[in-house]
């Protein structure tokens, strides 16, 4: 796992000059962000987004907690089904209320799973989270309002604060993208902010940060708390551009792929899962129409496996090493 | 990114291309008619549909001459996973990226709802051959899509009445537990009670499931004459099995699987389904035209085919036959063109496309050999009798579907 | 006839038998994971993959070897098995030094490459593998119809559960894999080849969980996800019963196959969540699972 460019250089001249990059960097990338649509094919670009805001909020709790949660799925789904269900059944509502509900359904189910899973470490805490997400999941095929294995349909995208219509797919990019950004900015600020120190610290020792005297559980919770928000954003987002919800997102297999991106992007990198969740959404969009389409789980495999093996810090992490190295 | 520099050098091909031959091809869309071909590739459902299915639609366009109306014929393909979410989003992208003309395939229902949804939206068009629930023309129809093969209706009907003509007439329901499992049982149920029988209890199991020891177990103890497996796929394979095991026919019960397809009879062996009683919309052996094409099949492929795979055969004809006649790619009126022109066909018998999207063609029951009467590896089938195209399928009068009551 | 909770007293042994037999494999399997874990510290994520291998060898072996049924069920896991060492040599032993939630992801990444392959090449509707002459028919218990092989079956997992916690507990080579667990560093001081010790025990986890895959072929269709599913609640089993606890193992595999036969007969629906809701509370109340140690 790596340190953030801040501990690099101690003078105030270098800390600033990072900064300054730091910014450019994101202007740039914003810059790309506006751009992009008329480049490249939106609906494509939204569900890049989608999974890397999805990305994003898991890599808060693994990169920067340390803790692996195997039931991220289950923040996805309950994101999309909720705003699936109340966009679909009032059609009164306005998109940003639905997600805002999905959002919070997903906050609400974090904070339980959260108070369960924090209490265990390591593998247990992976697997007690695995387990409730089976929970979650057997919850949604019985739930009459999910459609079961058919799915939730035909969810309209509606107009956005009732003004803005969003069956475009160029108003609607933008839309999803300001969530994205607004998503990504909260967890930098979490991550720059004491709080995220704190997260760290306890990442790094966690019975040093006990006995510096900080309530551990409550920081754990906390971030287990946003980072599922956060996961059902993603959730109620891609809803409402895809306009359905189903239960591949409930499917542990969709806990696996969130690990798979960040983990190829770089782990506790801020940008690692955003690159992860493009690779891995092209790779599976490219494959699956091309003569290679029967092997888009072996190749996932693969990657995987190399990942581990040789470059464990993922794409992200190992190019700021590159930059580390040769720009002191 | 190649993404970026492949969609840019499309869209100037596609810009060109109009300018060019605007006036040339007035009645077609663009410089080919583009037929998409999605379905499970890799899953559950590969062998019912799959890349066999991409192979009879190949056929069909070869047949045709790979091009109509001086447009050449495209086919691409794209694996669904089995996710509702893939195939609604590349069908999405073939409309805006591809000029998707006709959606072909599909077999998990979930898919096919999704994909129709994003058709309704975008008036494309799409034929539906690989899916089982009957909502797909019912309450889910669209006038974008057209719904092929088979759907739970003949199939629940067409052998629920037929066991229970042979005095079958306690029933107990081994029933997946969602939605289409749902469905089915009700369906059973329903020609049960009103054919006189009666059903005396049920079991609806976790999907999918791959232990059925403790459900068959249960169904051995409730005495009933019949047990009805109101499940697909992998789970119609595993509870007929472990019957077998378990000696349920040796004691005097009767399996009816209301959804078997071709690959699993083939997978699960004679041994294990022999004297099964199912409904299909059509079998290779059945008469010397589907026998003739189905050989063709064979020697491409390795497989003798699935009705889905014929189907897609059947439809594709159809699709590009209609194309020529109305001459004409748009959409809207090669469906109404296909609407008037009757299916008649190897594969279709009788058939006619509905308001409600739902091509009803004759129905057949079949039995499975015993492994004496079987004469070869794909000698699976006997066919018993016809169920004529206009009994087989839900009537207009019980639909919910909008387009029939408007 | 005698009822239990609304259902006839024969279904109920019935179920209570199927049950056993279930949480036999659970058991054999679950006892496959607890041995690599205790030594290795990983958790085997391609143990359904392996388990499914099993079931794949003995099927080709049949098809184009002649191999019978009880030849496989010697070679197949010795062949498997073989494999698991060869996996272990070149790859697992390059992350052993790390954090061992990597030990997951790469045994993920595994079984994703396996089964991925084996369905390019054999589909999924998946084939039948005869039951062996001399265990076809069944016998009759008096309260249920049981096929001869789900008896053999149930004997055959005890027994090999029984042997392996047999020479872990009482044979020098147990002795060396406990301590192993233990403390690696002191073992090697004392002239204990570890690494070779590591080789082996997972070659020996893999073996097992190829045995079980031998075992199942001739009851379900022989197709490369069949251990995907099963693997999520092995785990669970694992985990109750304390990770790396061999005797936790094989007892709570057991348990499960019976609370989970039961769940069938009351509510069926929920028969494939059950082993999570029952390993969410052992967890609140026992952190480290019903037989393990506390850390």
């Amino acid at each position: 796992m790596t340190a953030t460019t801040q501990t690099l250089s101690p003078s105030m001249k270098r800390r600033r000059r990072a900064r300054q990059r730091r910014g450019a960097l994101y202007l740039a990338l914003l810059a790309i962000g506006l751009v992009a649509p008329f480049v490249a094919y939106p609906v494509f670009l939204m569900k890049i987004l989608c999974f890397a805001l999805f990305a994003c909020a898991f890599n808060l709790l693994l990169g920067y907690a340390g803790l692996l949660s195997f039931g991220h799925a289950a923040f996805l789904a309950t994101g999309g089904y909720v705003t699936g269900y109340l966009l679909s059944s009032h059609p009164a509502l306005t998109p940003e209320t639905g997600i805002l509900a999905g959002t919070l359904a997903s906050l609400g189910l974090g904070l339980v799973f959260g108070a369960l899973a924090i209490r265990r470490q390591g593998i247990y805490f992976a697997m007690v989270t695995l387990a409730l997400a089976q929970m979650v999941f057997f919850f949604y095929i019985q739930a009459p309002f999910t459609g079961g294995e058919d799915g939730l349909h035909g969810v309209p995208r509606g107009q956005l604060f009732g003004l803005i219509d969003l069956s475009s797919n160029l108003a609607m990019y933008y839309f999803v993208f300001a969530v994205f950004v607004l998503g990504f900015a909260l967890i930098q600020r979490t991550v720059h902010s004491p709080f995220g120190q704190v997260l760290k610290a306890i990442r790094e020792n966690e019975p040093r940060a006990v006995s510096l005297g900080y309530n551990v559980d409550a920081y754990k919770l906390v971030a287990f708390v946003i980072s599922a928000g956060l996961a059902g954003l993603a959730g109620s987002t891609k809803t409402v551009v895809f306009q359905l919800a189903s239960l591949t997102d409930a499917h542990w297999h969709m806990s696996g792929e969130v690990i798979l991106m960040t983990l190829l992007g770089g782990v506790g990198t801020l940008f690692g899962p955003l690159v992860g969740a493009g690779l891995v959404v092209s790779l599976q969009t490219q494959l699956a129409q091309s003569p290679l389409g029967n092997w888009v789980s072996v190749i996932l495999g693969a990657i995987f496996v190399i990942c581990v093996l040789s470059f464990r810090s993922g794409i992200v992490g190992e190019i700021q090493k590159i930059v580390r190295k040769n720009f002191k | 990114m190649t993404f970026n520099k492949r969609t840019l050098a499309g869209a100037i091909a596609v810009a060109t291309t109009a300018l060019a031959g605007g006036t040339a091809q007035a009645q077609m869309s663009d410089d080919a008619v583009r037929i998409g071909y999605l379905a499970d590739m890799s899953g559950t459902y590969r062998d019912l549909a799959g890349p066999g299915g991409l192979e009879a639609l190949n056929m069909a366009v070869e047949d045709f001459g790979g091009e109509v109306n001086g447009v050449p014929i495209e086919v691409f393909s794209a694996d669904d996973r089995n996710s509702a979410d893939v195939g609604a989003n590349t069908v999405r992208e073939w409309i805006d990226q591809r000029n998707v003309d006709l959606v072909a395939g599909m077999v998990a229902s979930s898919v096919s709802i999704a994909v129709t949804k994003v058709l309704e939206e975008n008036d494309g068009l799409a034929i539906i051959s690989g899916s089982a629930a009957s909502s797909i023309t019912n309450e889910h129809c669209t006038p974008n899509h057209i719904h092929w093969v088979y759907d739970t209706y003949p199939l629940a009907h067409g052998t629920a009445k037929a066991v229970v003509e042979q005095g079958g007439d306690t029933w107990f329901m081994l029933t997946a537990d969602y939605a289409f499992g749902h469905a089915l049982e009700g369906d059973v149920t329903k020609v049960v009670e009103e054919n006189g029988g009666e059903v005396v209890g049920g079991v609806r199991h976790p999907f999918p499931t791959s232990d059925f020891s403790s459900y068959i177990l249960q169904a051995q103890g409730s005495g009933a004459d019949i047990v009805g497996l109101a499940n697909a796929g992998s789970d119609t394979v595993n509870a007929i099995k472990t019957a077998s095991q378990f000696g349920l026919t040796q004691t005097g019960q009767q399996l009816a699987g209301l959804l078997i397809f071709l690959n699993d009879v083939h997978a699960m062996g004679l041994e294990a389904t022999q004297g099964l009683l199912l409904t299909t919309g059509w079998y290779w052996d059945m008469d010397e035209q589907s026998r003739e094409w189905a050989e063709r099949y064979f020697e491409r492929v390795g497989r003798m085919p699935t009705m889905v795979q014929a189907g897609v055969y059947s439809s594709t004809m159809h699709y590009l036959n209609a194309v020529e006649a109305a001459g004409t790619d748009e959409p809207e009126v090669v469906r109404a063109q296909m609407g008037e022109m009757p299916v008649e066909d190897f594969f279709s018998r009788n058939g006619r496309i509905r308001e409600d999207g739902r091509m009803v063609h004759d129905m057949y029951l079949a039995q499975v050999k015993s492994p004496e009467e079987s004469t070869g590896e794909w000698d699976l089938y006997e066919i018993k009798s016809t169920i004529p195209a206009e009994e087989a399928y839900r009537p207009l009068s019980e639909s919910q579907c909008d387009l029939v009551n408007q | 006839m005698t009822m239990i909770f609304g259902v006839p007293l024969a279904v109920f042994m019935g179920q209570l038998m199927l049950g056993l037999i279930n949480g036999a494999f659970y058991a054999l399997l679950s006892l496959g994971l607890a041995v690599i874990f205790g030594l290795l510290k990983i958790i085997n994520f391609a143990h359904g993959a392996q388990y499914m291998l099993g079931a794949f060898a003995a099927l080709l072996g049949l098809q184009y070897l002649g191999i019978n049924y009880w030849l496989a069920l010697l070679l197949v896991p010795l062949v498997v098995g073989g494999l698991g060492m060869v996996i272990e040599r070149t790859i697992l032993r390059r992350i052993a030094h790390l954090d061992h939630l990597y030990g997951l992801l790469l045994t993920y990444g595994l079984a994703l490459i396996f089964e991925g392959t084996l369905i390019n090449f054999f589909g999924v509707s998946g084939a039948s593998y005869p039951v062996p002459e001399a265990l076809q028919g069944g016998l009759n218990l008096g309260f249920m119809f049981l096929p001869t092989y789900r008896g053999w079956v149930l004997v055959a997992a005890l027994a090999v559960c029984l042997g392996t916690w047999f020479v872990i507990e009482r044979t020098r080579l147990g002795a060396y894999l406990r301590a192993g667990t233990e403390n690696p560093a002191l073992m090697q001081a004392f002239g204990v080849n570890v690494p070779q010790l590591v080789t082996l025990t997972y070659g020996f986890g893999v073996a097992l969980a190829a045995f079980a895959g031998v075992l199942a072929a001739p009851l379900y269709p022989v197709s490369p996800t069949m251990g995907s599913s099963l693997l999520i609640v092995v785990f669970a089993v694992v985990v109750i019963g304390g990770m790396g606890s061999i005797l936790g193992a094989i007892l709570t595999g057991l348990a499960m196959g019976l609370v989970e036969g039961l769940t069938k007969v009351y509510y069926p629906e929920a028969a494939n969540t059950v082993i999570f809701l029952v390993m969410i509370l052992v967890l609140m109340l026992r952190p480290a699972g019903l037989f393990g140690k506390e850390a």
